[in-house]
């Protein structure tokens, strides 16, 4: 099983990485877990731009969230909501019409703010999105506020208490894409 | 001077679903007005045998679904709506079905998105007529509501004032030109 970790964050030391790479560390150890890296370079939606062959960036994005049996994403909140770059590159991953690559795709989100909440409503507003793209968005969600103070100089999770509930959103996406699988199989 | 109902029996045989001219069709409140849909292709037979009883069952799919805006069909095959992947099919079978003149009120069964529910259809039948083929045709109405979120589908998206956008009650109906086979 495969899953492709999304951070919403594009800068080096972003605490939704960090999170993404504490969740990774939770998954069984039959799952490759992939962190994709190439938010930056997702160009902005444009109808006009997608055809076939889309631009490169897409066709990459498109086709690491294909080769994933799940996705878990990671969403910093900016002004009560989903970061622009992260909302824009699951719009061209809910295209084509019809038959996106996020059709029934088992998607799980948390995310990590500075603030006191762990942006809670960018994760509500992204399920929402993801489910109007078609995702099957798991239950669960990890909300790291005070994201600072919760990963050490080089990254690792110093909260404890988080590792639980991230789990459990793991074990949801896990059990989700198995139930995919054996249903794709049968 | 009263007037008595006569009960008619239905018309005995296998009728079937032309599919040419039978509608299954959806519609619910949506903002301000009504947003309405269509499942094509579908299957419906209405069963009726020697004694009388008689069973209707009409069968489709999630990916059937017609609606106007395409934007919308990945939407409604996906699990916030029909979740076609884990129940590829809807489908309906009627426990009774009693005929009085020409309305005819048929209980059944529902199921969509693999939950099942009773539902209560009221319309009417026409009497037999033989088209300029030969074959025997009776033609059925049928109306019902369901509540769309014992389904399980229960998106919906609040205005402004905290309302839902769209309502839990669904108008089902079928116009079924039923052929004699």
């Amino acid at each position: 099983m495969r899953v492709l970790g999304i951070s919403g964050s594009l800068r080096r030391n972003s605490h939704n990485t960090r999170l993404l790479r504490a969740a990774a560390e939770l998954f069984p150890a039959d799952v490759e877990f992939e962190l994709y890296d190439e938010l930056k370079s997702v160009p902005p939606y444009d109808e006009d731009d997608d055809v076939t062959p889309a631009p490169e960036a897409v066709d990459r994005l498109r086709a690491a969230i294909a080769a994933a049996d799940a996705i878990l994403i990671s969403t910093p909140e900016y002004n009560g909501s989903v970061p622009g770059q992260l909302k824009n590159a699951i719009d061209w991953a809910s295209r084509p019409r019809g038959t996106p690559v996020l059709l029934n795709k088992p998607a799980a989100v948390v995310g990590a703010s500075t603030g006191a909440f762990g942006a809670v409503w960018a994760q509500a507003e992204l399920r929402k999105v993801l489910a109007a793209a078609g995702a099957r968005v798991v239950e669960g969600e990890v909300a790291v506020g005070h994201a600072p103070t919760r990963f050490d100089e080089t990254g690792e999770l110093l909260d404890e208490n988080l590792r639980e509930p991230l789990a459990e959103v793991v074990e949801s996406l896990v059990a989700s894409a198995a139930e995919r699988e054996q249903l794709v199989a049968a | 001077m009263s007037t008595v109902e006569t009960r008619i029996a239905l018309p005995t045989g296998i009728w079937t679903a032309d599919a040419a001219h039978s509608r299954v069709e959806f519609a619910v409140e949506y903002m301000v007005g009504t947003f309405r849909g269509s499942f094509s292709p579908f299957q419906a037979t209405l069963d009726v045998d020697e004694t009388g009883e008689a069973k209707l069952s009409g069968s489709t799919w999630p990916n059937a679904v017609k609606v106007q805006d395409e934007n919308l069909e990945a939407h409604l095959q996906s699990p916030d709506f029909f979740d076609a992947e884990r129940a590829p099919e809807i489908s309906f079978e009627s426990a009774d079905i009693t005929r009085d003149g020409d309305i005819l009120k048929i209980v059944g069964e529902l199921t969509i998105k693999g939950t099942a529910k009773p539902v209560t259809l009221a319309g009417t039948i026409s009497d037999p007529i033989t088209d300029p083929y030969g074959q025997e045709r009776i033609g059925v109405k049928l109306v019902g509501e369901v509540d769309r979120t014992e389904f399980g589908l229960t998106w919906n998206a609040p205005l402004p004032t905290g309302k839902p956008a769209l309502a839990d009650d669904v108008t089902i109906s079928a116009e079924l030109y039923l052929v004699k086979g």
